[in-house]
């Protein structure tokens, strides 16, 4: 029966608020011995936890309806929120669904917490996945194939099953066919933003970081018919780019201020684990050397990631705004959040090198006040029309 | 053999300034340094190209087979910082759009730049010719060199060290620093100086490192003793100073170990305690452990505050952000490149959280302290995100009290002076009431037993 997008927003909306994480506790209780993983941002191969028969579940703090107590503990005041919420979530028992962790590469606070998880939940697994940062498939290559086969023996024992190739492949072919739903979706936003407000697009992605991808495919196809199938207002807004928030989440009221001021979101880099490899990777040959090929020559940029030349700086964000049509770029950028922040004047020097507009300012995943935000966001939007109609 | 000197440049502050009194080799380290810096400021005039590099991980061995003039963006910033300079420059980066929360060493950088590229020593510190990213135990040396290299257009290569997560190195690990060593560093060095890597020579530079390895874990350890000659943080920066930058793998570096060395070993044969800016610390009262960098813009009042108190700091982490050389690592000269990859694996930051824990109770152990002071510098993600968890466990395991105390590197702003003496002076207080409860449950035990 076809869903409208009414009730397909009130399904992501309860995934999105359910921070005890009860679809995950449904899909182990489905069939004996599941088990999932959690993994935090930017990114992870989750083709191998599904690959291992597991329940890869996106860990992204806990937004704006948590109430931090024990989290705050942990951490000094200049140190981002999502470390803290994180760290509450697992002291709370929010994530005793989780069979593991995995804590990839992002930056120096997330590093940290993969020992402190090690330490505070010692009957778990834990793992910081090192991704490469030289793109040689001779050399970052052969190292990243490397620490995935380890993560592929490490599941394997938990799963009290080893992994195999056809296996692996099986889960890239779910994935491939995943990602394609997505990038199907971020095109028909950048097409038509008022039939895909960003809000509803955010809350769909969402879904995907607790749902089997294969579920997530279907969610994210009926959600592009659904809203298709019900047309709502072109409004006269400015279309932008939202960069900064790979890690640590905005509010969903920020998302929706920031539209409610005038600004249609034609790209964003939110969730970008859904999004990271750009193409479809290979299914046939080795499965992880097609991974680990993906990740070096074909997958998204962000501040995490390093770039061997000068001249690549802002080149994929010049990229999104030239394919998403975009008329100015918002830098929301959580605060303390080192990789955004140090990345942002460089990004902002490319702009105005080609004299795209933008604007910045710092979020907090439990920021309350949104008048200021709505403000700069509506103050931006108006300059945008009003100079580009000169 | 100690000389009294004045500070150099002299303090813009009001207060009068006290003589400083340091022991030979300080001054030593500290012409070492400024010469550095001279050598920088007319590298391009005699011909020479500049290498830029960091401290942890830095491969400076290798640099020199290619004939650079080695520089060190953070301690360019901390010398900044020492002589009051960082606050403007810090100010003037956040005026061109760097944001107030990221670092203040590359704010420094930055901000040195924009103020016309002259190095703490009031010389010209010309551009880079390339930048050696070695990329270890921190994730904002990418994001630092990434900006160094847009302002200035040079070249980058980058050495990507993997993180110890699982608190070992593995022998993937080791291969792909060394694979990017042979493939990508020595290439880019070779280009950018014109000059052909000759591994015998980086086999010499090696055996040198090794002599001056020796000298500073004997110097290091001698804080071991009671009382201890050395101040193991404070102190220990000085001597730390030259084998963490430009000079490991030089002779004159085994020569400034060799001269601290003896001097250390006559400090013990005499009984004394460290020489500290205001004076030989005559009364070891207290014994730290220090985790975290120093302040650097408060650097002497910080340390006279420790000194007031007779407290003395016995082992100190930020003194092995550069190598873990206490704990056994040497630079190997029959496997050079590999033990270069192993170096950078096994630095301080880039060990896991078990790891540093255990250090830190070990030096707790080891040196006979009586707590741990986490000094948790705003800056610094790398050390400080989770500081409070070390704190929690190291008191758990060892029953010895810990502090907190919150600092920057190098931004004035974040120096409170008065809040970090209340806290320190309730930490002494703390201290002393545990040692008397705990005489006094000995002197119990005593009498019940007799």
């Amino acid at each position: 029966m076809t869903q409208t997008v009414q009730q397909l927003m009130a399904q992501c909306e309860a995934l999105f608020e359910d921070l005890r994480f009860g679809v995950v506790k449904e899909w182990k209780a489905a069939a004996p011995g599941r088990k999932a993983i959690g993994y935090m941002p930017v990114y992870v191969p989750r083709e191998i936890i599904h690959a291992a028969g597991m329940l890869p579940v996106g860990i992204l703090g806990g937004g704006d309806q948590l109430e931090v107590i024990q989290g705050d503990a942990y951490y000094q005041s200049y140190i981002c929120r999502i470390p803290r919420s994180t760290i509450e979530l697992g002291l709370s028992g929010r994530l005793d669904c989780l069979d593991g962790m995995l804590f990839p590469s992002i930056c120096d606070v997330i590093r940290n917490l993969s020992g402190m998880w090690q330490i505070l939940f010692k009957d778990k697994y834990v793992k910081y996945f090192d991704v490469p940062q030289n793109f040689e498939d001779g050399i970052g290559g052969d190292f990243y194939i490397h620490e995935m086969r380890l993560l592929c023996e490490d599941l394997g024992k938990l799963a009290d099953k080893p992994l195999t190739d056809d296996a692996l492949r099986a889960s890239i072919v779910v994935y491939n066919e995943n990602r394609r739903a997505i990038r199907e979706l971020y095109a028909y936003r950048a097409a038509k933003p008022w039939q895909a407000p960003t809000s509803e697009v955010y809350l769909v992605l969402r879904a995907g970081m607790v749902l089997p991808p294969e579920a997530h495919t279907r969610l994210v196809r009926d959600y592009i018919a659904a809203t298709e199938a019900a047309p709502r207002p072109k409004r006269d807004n400015a279309r932008v780019v939202l960069t900064g928030a790979f890690c640590e989440q905005p509010p969903l009221g920020l998302i929706k201020s920031i539209e409610m001021a005038g600004c249609y979101i034609v790209d964003d880099d939110f969730m970008l684990v859904s999004r990271w490899l750009l193409e479809d990777v290979p299914t046939e040959g080795d499965p992880l050397e097609n991974l680990s090929k993906a990740f070096l020559h074909c997958s998204a940029t962000t501040a995490s990631k390093y770039e061997m030349r000068k001249e690549e700086k802002g080149q994929f964000l010049m990229q999104s705004v030239s394919k998403a049509g975009a008329e100015g770029v918002i830098f929301a950028a959580p605060s303390f959040c080192d990789p955004a922040l140090l990345e942002r004047p460089m990004l902002q020097a490319v702009l105005a090198r080609h004299k795209i507009p933008y604007t910045a300012f710092k979020y907090a995943e439990n920021t309350g006040q949104m008048a200021p935000i709505r403000e700069q966001a509506g103050t931006f939007a108006d300059s945008i029309k009003l100079w580009s109609a000169a | 053999m100690n000389t009294p000197v004045q500070p150099l440049p002299p303090q813009p502050s009001k207060k009068p300034v006290a003589p400083v009194q340091k022991e030979d080799a300080m001054l030593l380290q500290k012409e070492m340094i400024n010469r550095n810096y001279h050598e920088l400021a007319v590298a391009h005039d005699r011909g020479k190209r500049i290498c830029a590099t960091f401290v942890p991980g830095n491969l400076n061995e290798l640099v020199m087979c290619f004939d650079f003039a080695r520089s060190l963006p953070e301690t360019n910033a901390l010398q900044s910082g020492l002589r009051k300079k960082s606050g403007k420059f810090i100010m003037d980066a956040e005026r061109d759009g760097h944001s107030e929360d990221v670092c203040t060493y590359v704010k420094t950088d930055l901000g040195m730049m924009l103020n016309g590229d002259v190095g703490p020593t009031g010389e010209p510190l010309p551009k880079p010719d390339i930048l050696l990213l070695s990329y270890t135990g921190c994730f904002t040396f990418m994001k630092w060199f990434e900006l160094v290299r847009q302002k200035y257009g040079c070249e980058a290569t980058m050495l990507h060290v993997p993180y110890q997560g699982d608190g070992r190195v593995s022998k993937n690990m080791r291969d792909y620093v060394v694979k990017q060593l042979k493939e990508t560093v020595i290439p880019a060095l070779e280009r950018v100086s014109g000059v052909k890597f000759d591994i015998d020579r980086l086999r010499e530079y090696i055996k040198e490192s090794v002599k001056a390895e020796e000298h500073l874990v004997h110097v290091l350890q001698s804080a071991k003793r009671r009382p201890t000659p050395i101040d193991g943080y404070f102190g220990a920066v000085y001597y730390i100073g030259p084998i963490f930058t430009a000079f490991r793998g030089t002779p004159e570096a085994s020569q400034y170990y060799g001269v601290l060395r003896d001097e250390i070993d006559q400090r013990v044969r005499e009984g004394k305690g460290p020489i500290t800016p205001e004076g030989e610390l005559t009364e070891e009262k207290y014994r730290l452990v220090v985790e975290g960098p120093p302040n650097w813009t408060s650097f002497r009042d910080f340390w006279k505050m420790f000194y007031d108190e007779g407290a003395v700091v016995v082992a100190s982490t930020y003194s092995k952000v550069g190598g873990t050389y206490d704990f056994g690592f040497r630079h190997d000269p029959d496997r050079p490149l590999e033990s270069l990859a192993e170096y950078c694996l096994g630095c301080y930051t880039n060990l896991n959280f078990p790891q540093r824990i255990d250090m830190i109770c070990k030096y707790i152990e080891d040196y006979q302290a009586d707590g741990l002071l986490i000094n948790s510098i705003k800056s610094c993600n790398s050390f400080s995100a989770g500081q409070l968890l070390i704190l929690r466990e190291v008191e758990k395991r060892t029953g010895k009290p810990a502090a907190f105390i919150e600092s920057d590197l190098v931004d004035p702003r974040y120096f409170s002076a008065a809040n970090i003496k209340n806290r320190l002076e309730s930490y002494f207080q703390m201290i002393k009431a545990k040692r008397v409860a705990a005489q006094a449950a000995t002197a119990g035990a005593s009498t019940t037993t007799h």
